[in-house]
């Protein structure tokens, strides 16, 4: 075992982290906004709202993510240059860059996992309380505002965290689309040292560190407001 | 590039030039893959599961160190890692006999290290299966002087199956959708088939979707099995609401 590496590498690694907590946090906080509307469209919406919706979830849910990220990478981005006018505008940068793909095929397939568990979760709060909010002449609108939703979150709290785990165990995907993220640099690192165990050793041992902050943000938050058992 | 002139279905045909073939080519090896990971995970959850209820200590830690590690790091890190370390470790042990290194055969590694992943998730569905079922009725059994094994499998298999089925068919369907982390590693199944048929023919959004296709369809038809197997292993149950 050797890990004099870290010495030349260890700015890397951190900027490595960095891209990986990036995508993490994108893709759950803008995740979680498109599974609220995908939540509500499979419980109230109508017939062709609930359709598309359960669909969409299906879809994701059914494909492998490398196999979604390659097809936004590769498929789409093929076809990005025909677009007219997008070569010339100040959106092609971004474009370019495989962070932004790897975002946004991770922000879709979270928001399908994340809307089957806020459906469930939905359902499961006590009719009483809508009922009560409703009692009270409160508008659809301000009844999910205020009741709703943040008893259907605090009901899916402790899934929701395995499911932030689990997107972050998905993250190092991207590097299969050239994201320089943790374990796009273990990889490096093997590239220019050929040493094999000892980069994936640090890199998961941050991932491991990470699953541990995460874990303990939602003990904190489900602390906040105690569920009587 | 005579890939710009073919349509479509030249593209999607079962013969070369068309790529049809290799794609379902692909995607019987994916199964392949996935079914054969499958068994060995649950041969090792199995295992794991009654090890970790024996009560047997220096077995639940080891176990438990298992389960843990492998739940709490990346999937993909976790193949390439065992897929190098497997390797790697079989070649130093043949060299420790004198023996000359090997090419371990990539089917072998992708479904031995898939198992090995699978059999830690497997340890924990099946050991909470396991303490779902009534203690009374291991009890009785054990009251009737069944052996162990008569135990289980009278008793307790069937007592945990309608426990462990859901759990169980979620595994069934992240083995199939992370056997296509294999093409990182350089195997090729129905994910870097179709990388290859797309860079062939620049025809990317065309065979990605078809892959896609191919594994909801995976997924649906298993969706079907699962749902049967239930209802079989439920059979003579209570149906609730």
């Amino acid at each position: 075992m050797h890990f004099d590496w870290l010495q030349k590498y260890w700015p890397l690694l951190l900027d490595g982290a960095f891209q990986t907590v990036a995508l993490l946090v994108i893709s759950v906080g803008l995740g979680f906004i498109l599974a609220i509307g995908l939540a509500f469209a499979q419980v109230s919406g109508g017939p062709i709202l609930r359709g598309s919706a359960r669909g969409y979830c299906t879809l994701f849910r059914g494909t492998p993510l490398l196999i979604q990220l390659w097809l936004l990478y590769y498929g789409v981005g093929s076809f990005l240059p025909l677009v007219p006018g997008l070569r010339q505008s100040f959106l092609w940068p971004l474009l370019r860059e495989g962070f932004v793909f790897a975002a946004v095929s991770f922000t879709l397939n979270y928001a399908a996992y994340e809307a089957e568990v806020l459906r469930g979760a939905l359902l499961s709060v006590p009719k009483g309380e809508l009922e009560a909010g409703r009692a009270l002449g409160m508008s659809p609108f301000t009844l999910i505002r205020r009741i709703w939703l943040p008893r259907a979150v605090r009901i899916a709290l402790p899934t929701i965290a395995g499911e932030v785990v689990l997107q972050l165990k998905a993250t190092p995907l991207a590097f299969t689309v050239t994201v320089m993220d943790l374990y796009a640099v273990a990889y490096k690192v093997r590239q220019d040292t050929l040493l094999v165990y000892e980069p994936l050793l640090v890199v998961t041992l941050f991932y491991v560190a990470l699953t541990a902050v995460i874990t303990r943000a939602f003990g904190v938050v489900e602390a906040q407001v105690p569920i009587r058992r | 590039m005579a890939a710009g002139q073919m349509t479509v279905w030249q593209l999607l045909a079962l013969e070369p030039p068309g790529w049809g073939g290799a794609l379902l080519a692909g995607a019987v090896t994916t199964v392949a893959i996935s079914a054969s990971a499958y068994a060995i995970g649950l041969g090792i959850g199995l295992f794991g599961a009654i090890g970790k209820l024996s009560g047997h200590r220096p077995a639940a830690v080891i176990l438990k160190l298992y389960t843990a590690t492998i739940r709490a790091v990346p999937e993909l890190i976790l193949i390439v890692g065992l897929y190098y370390a497997g390797t790697d470790g079989l070649n130093r042990l043949l060299a420790a006999f004198g023996l000359p290194p090997v090419e371990v055969n990539g089917f072998f590694a992708a479904v031995a290290v898939l198992g090995f992943v699978q059999g830690a998730y497997m340890t924990e569905v099946l050991r909470g299966a396991i303490l779902a079922i009534p203690a009374g009725q291991i009890e009785a059994a054990r009251a009737f002087g069944m052996s162990p094994f008569l135990r289980f499998r009278r008793v307790t298999l069937p007592a945990l199956l309608p426990n462990a089925l859901p759990g169980l068919a979620n595994l069934w369907m992240s083995v199939t959708k992370d056997s296509a982390l294999v093409a990182v590693v350089g195997y090729q199944e129905l994910a870097l088939t179709t990388r290859l048929a797309g860079a062939n023919t620049k025809q990317y959004f065309l065979f990605f979707l078809a892959a896609a296709v191919l594994y909801l369809a995976i997924t649906l038809v298993s969706n079907l099995v699962f749902r049967q197997l239930e209802r079989r292993v439920r059979r003579g149950q209570r149906v609730t609401a």
